[in-house]
């Protein structure tokens, strides 16, 4: 139950709705520019930008709670809230336990942050996020990996010469290294993991079927794609 | 895969010996309770050492407090107060935070940065502290009698210290150190929770247990087995502990013997 | 917070700060002081009603339940705290969804758990899918009461289980004699004499309690250490308007400052009441206090 609910997005749409239950939106809160938390101590981001417009267009009343990374998926199962929305690769792990919406940006690779622009990442030490699939990509490849709790601290690693480089999605290591003169992106970049979706129960399909209804309403519509490029998550659709 | 080829690719896995990549899908039981099992190997390690080696900074933090002299009085109680007063979470933090610092300054600090010896040294001085006040509560309380007793045999200074002293601080002390030894090996689950980073997936039973609760999404398996090892490792410390309460009480009658009982008298 | 906080960057640097320190985020983290004492002042109350149901079952007459108290004791006790709240505070509330489902929908025909879901009815669950935004704080906040107090309270009870024993044996006899019934001799002999026994190593837990409340954001409390995490990373100038490098260490030494304190407190106040339950009282430290007050050896 890892409720650190900052935020009460409470949608109010229409009167007739007032009944209905709200939907619970669970996010990680520490993922720029995906989700973090702002100054007033909200939730915000594009995963905040995004999730308003869907339960809009859904018709729904949300929520926005926030939890830690490790423990979201058994919290979802466990029905503490109904949706992650949290910058979540679909990966087959994961589908085999919960179900994703199709996807709301596309695939795309993950980048690798150091202190040198030619260093050569198959002999170095890479940091990552525990758990993550940057993790387990590195460990896959016998590479030396080392595994830090939060993603603060894998970039800390790599300014202070801990680690050689961080392997974490582009869209987080950007305005990290646009912020930094001395961290730099390397060239070379990973294809791992698929788009980014919403993840629901299984047994909640018609919620499922809301949000992929409103997903493709804001592709149709070109309001995602001009989502994506105003919080520079992704490439666009 | 046999359970018996599991437990040669993993048994010793937290070590870097054996199979490189962990598990990636079908997990079975047997792979749980292997890995698992593998990073109590580092439990035990940082419990053992740091045990061993806080005994003996812990009998000078001891003398230092109970010292009349205020120069070494001072420092000894600063030492236990901090330690005992802050979290073992917050020590860990401070300590990576230093020991990468410290490194700039000199090579002779790099391996300080792994947690084989930088996690060691926090839960070793942590330790310390606190078996340093249970040992200071225990030479405080020696029957005057028996001091007393040593003096009329003509025993002085190093002599009295090695044949009366330290031993009945022991004494004294040894049910309340059985529950210090009992935390200590339970705080060793912090260092790669919270405090230093693992290297190569080479980690304590905490981390492996997480990596099948995240793989798996299912907690209350791999969580349960953590607990049913480290309930393992409490019993043999009581039951080690036991025996050399027994010998540590050989001399004196049945009745007067101290009963052994573990109280929750200090963790963390 | 103040009027000049509306442009940041042509701020100098004492307003900075004076801003900086006033912003949404900082007021959650001052607040989370609050919810970490509040959480500490709830449980520790709690903890030692749950140490005291276990102490007495533990010397129970009736062996199951006798079984029942000291299982309790020693498992939590064998068992690392951090394990408990990595998976006892979902468990908790399957547990009491799945009591709910079984009262308020009995003729659900649906599994609860499907797959790897788990599904009560509407009604079941808790708090109500209705509810409000606090509702579900207060919920979490219960929850994390809840853990704590059954884990500390496994170590009152054996810190109980052995004040009850050391209660000498003489005056429970004397108490027999007088024809007083087990449950008299308990209730009127037993328990308030325990109390100076007890009072040594329940101020060692309610300092161990303290300690332990760094593991709060486990339960999924926001509390200060996960604030301090929060704030003191590093601060990047497209999402925020006080853009800063890594703070963390200046946080954390809040935090360091903060549980230093409160133990100095707590080891003062906790000496008091030892001195002034010592009063008069025929122990070591009762005796050691007539003598210094010069009264008869």
């Amino acid at each position: 139950m890892k409720k650190l609910v900052l935020a009460t997005a409470a949608l109010a749409l229409s009167a007739g709705l007032a009944s209905a239950d709200t939907v619970r939106m669970g996010t990680e809160g520490a993922y720029p520019p995906w989700n973090f938390i702002n100054d007033k101590g909200e939730v915000d981001g594009f995963e905040r930008a995004l999730g308003d417009e869907l339960c809009k267009r859904a018709e729904l009343t949300c929520e926005w709670v926030t939890n830690e990374w490790d423990s979201i998926i058994p919290n979802l199962v466990s029905g503490n809230y109904d949706v992650i929305i949290a910058g979540m690769s679909i990966t087959d792990e994961r589908e085999q336990v919960i179900d994703f919406t199709q996807n709301y940006t596309p695939p795309d690779p993950s980048a690798y942050l150091a202190l040198s622009a030619d260093l050569d990442v198959e002999g170095a030490v890479i940091a990552a996020q525990t758990n993550t699939i940057q993790a387990a990509f590195v460990a896959e490849h016998g590479w030396t990996l080392v595994e830090f709790a939060t993603p603060e601290e894998t970039i800390a690693a790599v300014r202070n010469g801990e680690a050689d480089a961080v392997l974490a999605d582009k869209s987080y290591l950007a305005p990290v290294a646009e912020a930094e003169a001395d961290l730099v992106l390397l060239e070379r970049e990973e294809a791992i993991g698929g788009g980014v979706g919403m993840g629901v129960r299984e047994s909640d399909g018609e919620l499922k079927a809301k949000f992929d209804a409103a997903i493709q309403s804001m592709k149709d519509d070109g309001s995602l794609n001009a989502l994506i490029s105003k919080w520079e998550v992704s490439s666009t659709f | 895969m046999s359970c018996w080829q599991t437990v040669q690719d993993y048994a010793l896995r937290s070590i870097g010996i054996g199979e490189r990549l962990l598990p990636r899908d079908d997990f079975t039981l047997c792979q749980q309770f292997t890995l698992i099992g593998s990073g109590m190997i580092w439990n035990v390690y940082f419990g053992l050492l740091a045990l061993l080696a806080g005994f003996f900074l812990a009998t000078a933090l001891a003398l230092g407090k109970a010292s009349p002299n205020r120069a070494l009085r001072k420092p000894a109680e600063w030492f236990i107060f901090v330690f005992r007063g802050s979290p073992l979470f917050i020590q860990f933090f401070f300590a990576y935070f230093l020991f990468l610092s410290l490194k700039g300054v000199s090579s002779i600090f790099d391996p300080f940065t792994s947690a084989w010896l930088g996690a060691l040294a926090v839960l070793f001085l942590n330790t310390a502290a606190y078996s340093g006040e249970i040992f200071f509560g225990a030479l405080l309380s020696i029957p005057r009698g028996d001091l007393e007793a040593a003096d009329a045999y003509g025993f002085s200074g190093w002599k009295k210290f090695r044949k009366i002293t330290w031993p009945t601080m022991l004494r004294l002390a040894w049910p309340a150190y059985t529950n210090e030894a009992i935390f200590l090996f339970h705080a060793t689950t912090l260092v790669y929770f919270s405090g230093f980073p693992a290297w190569r997936q080479k980690g304590d039973a905490l981390y492996y247990a997480s990596y099948f609760a995240d793989k798996t999404f299912n907690p209350f398996i791999p969580y349960p087995i953590l607990a049913m090892y480290f309930i393992l490792v409490t019993l043999t410390i009581v039951g080690v502990f036991g025996l050399v309460n027994r010998h540590l009480n050989r001399h004196l009658p049945a009745e007067r013997r101290m009963r052994m009982r573990v109280r929750p008298t200090l963790l963390r | 917070m103040f009027n000049f906080c509306t442009d940041p960057d042509t701020l100098p640097q004492l307003q900075w700060f004076a801003c900086y320190l006033t912003t949404g985020k900082h007021m959650g983290f001052y607040a989370s002081f609050g919810t970490v004492l509040l959480l500490l002042a709830i449980t520790a109350p709690t903890a030692l009603l749950f140490g005291f149901g276990g102490a007495s079952a533990a010397r129970a007459r009736l062996l199951p339940l006798r079984w029942f108290g000291k299982a309790y004791i020693a498992l939590v006790r064998g068992v690392p705290d951090i394990a408990f709240f990595l998976f006892f505070v979902i468990a908790l509330d399957q547990a009491f969804e799945w009591m709910r489902h079984q009262v308020k929908c009995p003729d659900w025909d649906q599994p609860v758990r499907q797959g790897n879901d788990f599904v009560v009815c509407a009604a079941a669950k808790m708090p109500l899918g209705t509810s409000p935004q606090w509702v579900h704080e207060t919920y979490g906040f219960f929850l994390a009461v809840l853990t704590f107090a059954i884990v500390f309270g496994a170590f009152a009870a054996n810190v109980l289980y052995g004040a009850m024993r050391a209660v000498p044996y003489a005056q429970i006899e004397t108490a027999e004699a007088y024809g007083m019934s087990h449950r008299q001799t308990f209730w009127r002999i037993l328990v308030p004499q325990m109390w100076v026994f007890a009072l040594p190593g329940l101020s060692n837990l309610w300092m161990v309690l303290i300690k332990a409340t760094p593991l709060l954001f486990l339960l999924g409390v926001e509390d200060i250490v996960y604030w301090a995490r929060e704030l003191g990373g590093t601060a990047n100038p497209r999402f925020t308007d006080y853009p800063h490098g890594d703070w963390r260490m200046w946080y954390f030494l809040a935090l360091l400052v903060f549980y230093l304190g409160f133990t100095r407190i707590s080891e003062l106040a906790l000496d008091r009441i030892m001195r002034r339950l010592s009063h008069g009282q025929a122990t070591a430290a009762g005796e050691a206090q007539r003598r210094t007050a010069g009264g008869p050896p």
